[in-house]
């Protein structure tokens, strides 16, 4: 990670941990912010249209029907423009923190420049619908914010007359514009909703719907404040006085002041130098992509569950090319490809119990190949055998930094994603007894790097996925902890805790009947 | 209990967020000039004279145009600059020369400025030259005015209308 981000990234980190104490791990709102996006972003679609009935779009009507609306109908289209503006600064506030958190998880970069690229866009049209809108109500604020943005405009070369001329006097302002304002406010958000499919295009199960608790309490709260504190208008326009005193949206126009009072070409230059640069750091500077995921057609049987569990869509399945009696095989995308390792964990093939020959599974990551994990396996169990409640650590590398659990009871193997952890590697310690238990340790739950390697754990270990950890594993002796990266502490004390219990339970006999074979050792023959 | 506290944390968090929500959506306040300040702004679209008279075409230029595009006289498209200087109580706040717009530079000048002064009483003095003349000026204003505490008082120019007049 550059050094830069670790601080803000610190900063996130913090944040959902202290979430994380109050809201469910499914409802933390760090953790829901494009989710929660949307969800403003249709509360403002829903109460626009209903505050869009209402409206009159003339110089002298329009500012006479807002007020109609906050004052004589305060409780229906009143709440509605209030709930408008409220979610309008919800949306602005979790896109800017959406787009802080992402970048400073270093998901600008590699694979995802793709998803940092289209929501640029998304943020200049968020920008210029909000402003319109502040526009539309026609009292001073939105003189001032008229007034300035055409200003701001008439730098650029293009107008044939200096835009801001229609707020000249009031004699010189016709009620087209407010037609063409509220063809802009309809449109650009529209606009936005259409990038914005795009911006989702390449991130497989994307979560747009915040959960249901989550969007419950979101919701309550804007009305209570749309009730509690009525957005309300700042008396009318008058063009023949200066607006004075006004009440700015901090969220929307904070940048108005200083396009008000800094010289033109400087603010053009920045917002142009911004916006490039904002594009540009997915390859600032370039990347080392790790190796992507390989497949080996001789041991791939065309499951397609890699396919299915690949939070970034970078394998498709296609037509068999080794002649081999199989639907299909697998094909890794490079381009799309981060290396998490999903892939092998999904890989029926991956099982630690191959010994007639090499363990090369189905699919697998180069620079961290499920052999090398079982070579770390059997070396810290070797390192801590003979020692009482010995307990192996599969640790995510974006989660707490386990190594710092490493003890004489305790060995650590680093997965690059606890999704890269084929379920038959807890099987493998517990049966041979290479440890008495097993900790998956990863990122803080419902925040995984990869998206959805934790889920996938989750579901593996608990029967509900493929593929399944066999059910002769005693449950006790398996314990994943999403520990996040300031959770190093209480993975510690996970870990005693779930140490103190495997001593309860003294050494683990399998039950092995001898006359069968197990399956995983079949796989070779 | 414990799930009490939580939910009693959630209603802190969203009230929290609320309240800053709020919070800025109107504060802090943002006066866009000091107490006690009117403003002054000059903006007009205006085109200078063509910078040659218009002269006839002679016979043997007329026989050159097609027969559909013949026409008497012939005009150069280029304007002159515009001069234009506005003074407030005697002191010299702009004093430009607008340049013709367009790659002909035939198209209008433009001007758009603003001035903060002081409320009160104010002496407002304009003059504009749009012809070849090298010295003095075509058009020229001269009025008291009384300026209210954030008044806004917009100087047009329209050539039809007898050139600067009050908005």
């Amino acid at each position: 990670m550059p050094p830069l981000l670790a601080p803000l990234r610190a900063v996130f980190d913090f944040a959902e941990n202290v979430l994380s104490r109050v809201f469910p791990p499914a409802w933390n709102p760090m953790l829901n912010l494009g989710a929660l996006g949307f969800f403003f972003y249709w509360i403002v679609t829903a109460s626009g249209v209903y505050v869009y009935i209402f409206f009159d779009t003339g110089v002298a009507q329009a500012f006479a029907s807002v007020e109609y609306m906050t004052n004589d109908q305060w409780y229906a289209a009143g709440l509605m423009r209030s709930l408008h503006r409220y979610a309008s600064d919800g949306l602005v506030i979790v896109m800017l923190l959406h787009i802080l958190r992402e970048f400073a998880l270093g998901h600008y970069r590699g694979v995802r420049w793709f998803s940092w690229l289209t929501g640029i866009p998304v943020l200049l049209f968020v920008y210029v619908a909000g402003i319109s809108g502040y526009w539309l109500v026609w009292d001073r604020l939105a003189q001032y914010v008229a007034i300035v943005s055409t200003e701001w405009l008439d730098h650029l070369p293009i107008f044939g007359q200096p835009v801001a001329r229609n707020f000249l006097a009031p004699a010189l302002l016709e009620s087209r514009f407010f037609t063409l304002m509220i063809f802009m406010h309809i449109a650009v958000p529209l606009i936005a909703l259409m990038v914005l499919w795009l911006h989702l295009q390449r991130v497989a199960r994307p979560r747009i719907n915040p959960p249901r608790g989550l969007a419950l309490g979101a919701g309550l709260t804007l009305v209570v404040l749309s009730f509690a504190a009525p957005a309300v208008s700042q008396g009318p326009a008058d063009l023949s006085r200066l607006p004075g005193a006004i009440g700015l949206d901090w969220f929307y126009l904070g940048a108005y002041p200083l396009l008000e009072n800094l010289p033109g070409p400087l603010t053009w230059t920045s917002a142009v130098t911004a916006l490039l640069f904002m594009a540009a750091i997915p390859w600032l500077p370039p990347m080392r992509k790790p190796a992507a995921a390989i497949v080996d057609l001789a041991n791939c049987n065309g499951c397609a569950r890699c396919m299915a569990d690949c939070p970034y869509g970078a394998i498709a399945m296609t037509v068999r090319s080794d002649g081999r009696p199989f639907e299909g095989e697998a094909v890794v995308d490079p381009d799309l490809c981060v290396a998490c390792g999903i892939c092998a964990g999904s890989c029926p093939t991956a099982t630690p119990f191959r010994r007639v020959a090499d363990l090369v599974p189905g699919i697998d990551v180069p620079e961290r190949p499920v052999a090398a994990i079982r070579a770390d396996v059997e070396a810290e169990a070797a390192r801590i055998a003979g020692a009482s409640s010995r307990v192996i650590v599969f640790a995510c590398r974006n989660g707490a930094a386990a190594r710092a659990c490493r003890s004489a009871e305790v060995g650590v193997v680093a997965v690059n994603c606890t999704g890269q952890l084929p379920p038959a590697f807890a099987d493998y310690v517990v049966s041979r007894r290479l440890a008495d238990g097993v900790v998956v340790a990863g990122c803080a739950e419902n925040s995984c790097y990869n998206r959805l390697g934790a889920r996938w754990t989750e579901a593996r270990m608990e029967g509900a996925r493929d593929p399944r950890l066999r059910a002769r594993v005693p449950r006790e002796r398996l314990k994943l902890v999403w520990a996040g990266r300031l959770g190093l502490a209480g993975l510690r004390a996970e870990i005693a805790a779930f140490r103190q219990r495997l001593a309860g339970l003294g050494p683990h006999r399998p039950q092995r009947p001898a006359a069968i074979r197990p399956p995983e050792e079949r796989i070779d023959a | 209990m414990l799930s009490i506290l939580r939910l009693l944390g959630q209603v802190l968090v969203y009230g929290a967020v609320a309240l800053a929500t709020w919070w800025f959506s109107v504060n802090p306040v943002y006066r866009q000039a000091p107490a006690g300040m009117a403003q002054i702004k000059l903006s007009f679209k205006h085109g200078g004279a063509r910078i040659a008279d218009c002269r006839r075409l002679t016979t043997e230029e007329l026989a050159r145009l097609p027969s559909a595009e013949r026409r008497p006289t012939t005009c150069a498209r280029e304007r002159v600059a515009i001069a234009v200087r506005l003074a407030v109580d005697g002191e010299l706040l702009y004093d430009e020369t607008l340049e013709p717009t367009g790659i002909a530079r035939d198209g209008a000048a433009r001007a758009y400025v603003k001035f903060l002064v002081p409320a009160g009483p104010h002496l407002v003095e304009a003059w504009l030259r749009d012809s070849k003349r090298a010295e003095g000026y075509d058009y020229t204003l001269r009025r008291e005015v009384m300026l209210e505490e954030w008044q806004n008082l917009a100087i047009d120019f329209i050539a039809e209308q007898g050139g600067f007049l009050f908005r």
